[in-house]
């Protein structure tokens, strides 16, 4: 049993090690987009009527005037020391703005994340345990039409019905509870309902399979059947697509944010990009990206805690 | 339940009995008859084997048994089938719960899907035991390892750590055989259980069943196509063609004698040892698929005594000898 | 039981009787029926948009006009440059429509392609073109486009592009995969063995039998690449003013929703409605040409 455990702690190790690489890329792919194209940040942040020299100077000071490759190098050595650059627009260090800004997401984010998740996942199971039931008739319909709805205008509907209408929620601002309730309601709504539409098919799926036929002439209840022997073959695909989904929030927080007017770090990167403001753009990337691929790690680990199949090939 | 109905022809206990069964799938398009107005019993301790093409509803009867076909488009009608007195299609889930895997037990044919991919063997033979005796997790799997053993798997100890994907196609469907064993059930259903086995193996397989035959006084149904294994370890045999019992007899009257012309060609085709001719006779023709299955007896398109009755209607099954049915027009006399 | 009588079913009918076959299969789906209806209008309105209204009565700007609630000069009233909403919409539906259905076809196109490539050739640049995909996906996709159409400029054109990068890696994935699983079937070795040349196989034998695949994927895909081009138009990172597009609309809503909630009902609505017929079209076309996923 130590062995086994030793090698999934190496598989991890590697799992860990290949970040490196992926973020190293992830970094050129996003630094080339937002340095080889026409504009600088001088010329964005004094405007249009400025002298060039002023602009020329500016750029000198942020130190835009350097080769590429040498901003590139020197930004990623700054990043192994831990320093995530300074905001070429406010000239303050970006982990400041970070501070203040990153609770807000996290918490949209979060909470959209494990309420979709168990919102999608059990209504997912309930509709297809109980195919061609009323439940699953309502879950399908409703699924359909909600993953038609846009995050914007769903969270438009509300400010407008619950915001100006009836005025029992704030429509903008993170300054409380309640000013949460509205943006993680939009967004859990948008997340859930792929992974219902994905469980319900999954596991739909797993019934019809030969296994279960056996599982039910041993003699086993339905209630053994749904939950040992087809749950978990139907919840491996669902799992990779929770980590995807966490994705998709990250992306949704930023409309969403926009939406309620929420300072979170959504709203802080649209204007950074909006600014060509480099250091803060790639960082938030950097961050958000890093995130991610920690979530996809976990994904696997988790997928390989299920599934042996995965766990011979990927451990060997 | 366990009232013994005595039959009165030749004195054995009848453990299962299946009346007029008829197997219905309703599709977008028509009602589908899988298997039609299908009769036969099996009694205590003894073999019966049930020989037809693939399509033939060998397979679709036999999980009936056991109800194991279920949904919105399966339509069972008035048929009966009775086991130890009671209607199992009449049960609940709830019944049917207490009777799979310990009363009747089940062993597919597909050994590469019938298992769970995400349990280990250990976990999967243990459950189909502990669902039916209260027995510690340990014993359980003690008893796993015996029987594994039984089934000629090496290292059955080992073999219960691992998982299913690990094992090759014969070793998981010993596996397979192992576990529907374990439980000793009174009537074991063995879908072409040996298909996937090479011969030595499958030698040895039957021979097992029917020493635990012996041992415990256990009935066996045998689906296959292989009249060898027919010959080898069943009592009787049934005779299926398009969804119907088309011939029922003991073994031997069935090899020498038989009647129907499917069974006589059945018989004939299959290679033994004094053969004049270098090629094997065939039947021409093929089996009839469910959605265009011809009128009347469904064997006529491929018969060579075919009469206009045939092609009308299905002939009743009469009885030609005691113990010795037939469905065939020419055996009708009016 | 059910899967035995299909493949016979499918196997014993001809090219154009299996057309009539997944067409009927299709009708049976009320609701993609229905949705394929919806879809039409939408696309008849693009289509014709210039016959029903002309283009000037979406941008042209009057200050007497402002914020009009609807009447019958004006269906859906008029924004806040005095623009006709009803205009509006039906030029926006030009827009809106070819964004879900460009991006889809352009990375279609491009990941198919090199996605034929990876599976059929392997090796190395199969190795090559994962990890350059592994790194590509690790950036949440919404933030990849973000920062591509920040780069480019806004306009239609990039937001185009921006969206058909973010979507190629997955396709390339799907068709890599459906490829792997066809080029080890017989009938590949079989070709192979007969000396067909390496284009020949590609596009002979193995496009047609991955073609379905492919494009119950694509179909599943439209809509979500309209909404995330809508969301990009919502945050100002896409279609540009005074250019009708229905996501930008709605951000233009957003200061007058209280007084004119019409501004936000029903280019939001045209969003939805037409979102759901993709949808719905998409679910039927899944359900009819890939029976294995058939619930």
């Amino acid at each position: 049993m130590k062995g086994v455990e030793k090698t999934v702690l190496k598989y991890i190790f590697k799992r860990l090690l290949f970040i490196v690489p992926t973020l190293l890329g992830g970094i050129l792919i996003v630094f080339s987009i937002m340095n080889l194209t026409p504009g600088d940040p001088g010329r964005q942040i004094l405007g249009m009527n400025a002298k060039q020299e002023q602009v020329d100077q500016l750029n000198h000071e942020l130190g835009y005037d350097k080769p590429f490759f040498t901003r590139f190098g020197e930004y990623c050595i700054d990043l192994s020391h831990g320093d995530l650059g300074t905001s070429y627009r406010t000239r303050r260090p970006f982990t400041e703005e970070l501070v203040s800004r990153i609770p807000n997401t996290l918490k949209i984010g979060l909470s959209a994340f494990v309420l979709s998740s168990i919102i999608g996942i059990s209504l997912g199971i309930l509709a297809a345990v109980r195919q061609y039931s009323l439940v699953d008739t309502f879950s399908s319909v409703t699924a359909i039409l909600f993953a038609s709805i846009p995050g914007f205008f769903l969270g438009m509907i509300l400010i407008y019905v619950f915001g100006l209408k009836l005025g029992w929620l704030p429509t903008f601002g993170a300054s409380s509870f309640k000013h949460f309730v509205m943006p993680v309601a939009t967004l859990t709504v948008a997340t859930s309902v792929s992974l219902l539409r994905l469980t319900r098919s999954t596991m739909l799926d797993a019934i019809r399979q030969d296994y279960i036929r056996t599982a039910t002439a041993k003699g086993c209840s339905k209630n053994r059947i749904y939950w040992k022997h087809a749950l978990k073959n139907a919840i491996l695909p669902v799992i990779t697509v929770m980590g995807m989904s966490a994705g998709t929030v990250m992306g949704g927080t930023v409309i969403i944010e926009s939406v309620f007017a929420i300072p979170g770090m959504g709203t802080y990167m649209l204007t950074a990009i909006r600014a060509k403001d480099i250091p803060v753009v790639m960082s938030s990337t950097v961050l958000l990206s890093l995130a991610f691929c920690l979530i996809m790690i976990l994904v696997d680990i988790l997928c390989a805690i299920i599934d042996p199949r995965i766990r011979e090939r990927s451990i060997g | 339940m366990n009232t013994i109905r005595k039959e009165n022809d030749n004195q054995k206990e009848v453990l299962l009995s299946v009346e007029h069964l008829r197997v219905n799938f309703k599709t977008d398009k028509a009602i589908l008859n899988a298997v039609e107005d299908v009769s036969f019993k099996v009694y205590r301790g003894e073999t019966l084997g049930i020989v037809g093409e693939s399509g033939c509803g060998k397979s679709i009867t036999c999980m009936s048994i056991m109800k194991l076909i279920q949904g919105n488009n399966v339509i069972y009608e008035d048929g009966k089938i009775c086991f130890e007195d009671v209607n199992t299609l009449s049960l609940s889930d709830k019944a049917l719960q207490e009777i799979r895997g310990k009363e009747i037990a089940y062993i597919f044919q597909e050994p590469m899907t019938a298992l769970n991919p995400l349990y280990t063997i250990g976990n999967q033979m243990s459950e189909a035991l502990r669902l039916h005796v209260k027995i510690s997790k340990k014993e359980a799997l003690k008893q796993c390892a015996h029987y594994l053993e039984k089934v000629k798997i090496p290292n059955p100890n080992e073999v219960l750590m691992r998982y299913p994907f690990s094992l090759s196609g014969g070793m998981r469907q010993r596996v397979m055989i192992a576990m529907a064993l374990i439980t000793n059930s009174k009537l074991i259903i063995a879908d072409e259980p040996t298909t996937a086995l090479d011969v030595t193996i499958q030698a040895q397989i039957l021979d097992l069943m029917k020493e635990l035959q012996g041992e415990f006084g256990c009935s066996y149904i045998f689906i296959t196509h292989d009249l060898g294994v027919i010959s080898e370890v069943s009592d009787r045999v049934a005779v299926m063609y398009g969804g119907r019992i088309v011939e029922c007899a003991d073994t031997d009257t069935m090899f020498e004698k038989a009647k129907h012309p499917y069974t006589i060609g059945l018989i004939a085709s299959r290679p033994h040892g004094e053969m004049v001719e270098d090629r094997l006779p065939v039947i021409p023709g093929n089996v009839p698929s469910l959605n265009n299955k011809p009128q009347g007896c469904p064997f006529h398109p491929r018969c060579e005594a075919v009469m206009d009755q045939c092609r009308k209607s299905f002939p009743e099954a009469i009885t030609y000898a005691p113990g010795h049915t037939v469905a065939c027009w020419q055996y009708i006399k009016e | 039981m059910k899967e035995i009588e299909k493949t016979e079913y499918i196997k014993s009918k001809s090219k154009g009787e299996r057309f009539f076959e997944n067409w009927s299969l299709y009708k049976k789906n009320k609701a993609a029926v229905l949705g394929l209806i919806i879809l039409m209008i939408f696309v008849l309105v693009a289509v014709f948009a210039d016959w029903i209204i002309p283009y000037d009565a979406a941008i042209d700007q009057s200050s007497a006009e402002r914020l009009q609630n609807p009447s019958s000069q004006h269906f859906f009233g008029t924004d806040r440059l005095g623009r006709d909403v009803f205009a509006r919409i039906v030029h926006g539906s030009r827009r809106s429509l070819s964004l879900g259905v460009l991006t889809t076809f352009f990375s279609v196109l491009i990941g198919g392609f090199i996605g034929i490539c990876c599976g059929y050739f392997g090796g190395k640049f199969d190795t090559i073109v994962m990890r350059l995909c592994d790194v590509a996906v690790s950036i949440p996709p919404l933030l990849f486009a973000l920062a591509v159409v920040a780069a480019l400029g806004a306009n239609m054109t990039n937001l185009i592009i921006a969206i058909t990068a973010i979507s190629i890696p997955g396709y390339i994935r799907v068709v890599r995969s459906v490829i792997l699983s066809i080029v080890e079937q017989e009938y590949i070795y079989a070709a192979r063995m007969c000396g067909s040349r390496n284009g020949v196989i590609m596009f002979r034998h193995i496009l047609p039998n991955a073609m379905g695949p492919i494009l119950v994927q694509a179909s599943m895909n439209v809509a979500s690449m309209m909404l995330a081009a809508a969301g990009l138009s919502f945050i100002g990172m896409g279609v540009q003013a005074p250019t009708p597009e229905w996501g930008a609309m709605l951000n233009d809503a957003k200061d007058y929703m209280f007084k004119q909630p019409y501004l936000l009902i029903f280019p939001g609505s045209a969003i939805a409605l037409s979102a759901l017929s993709l949808n719905l079209v998409g679910d039927g076309l899944r359900d009819a040409l890939d029976p294995r996923l058939r619930t």
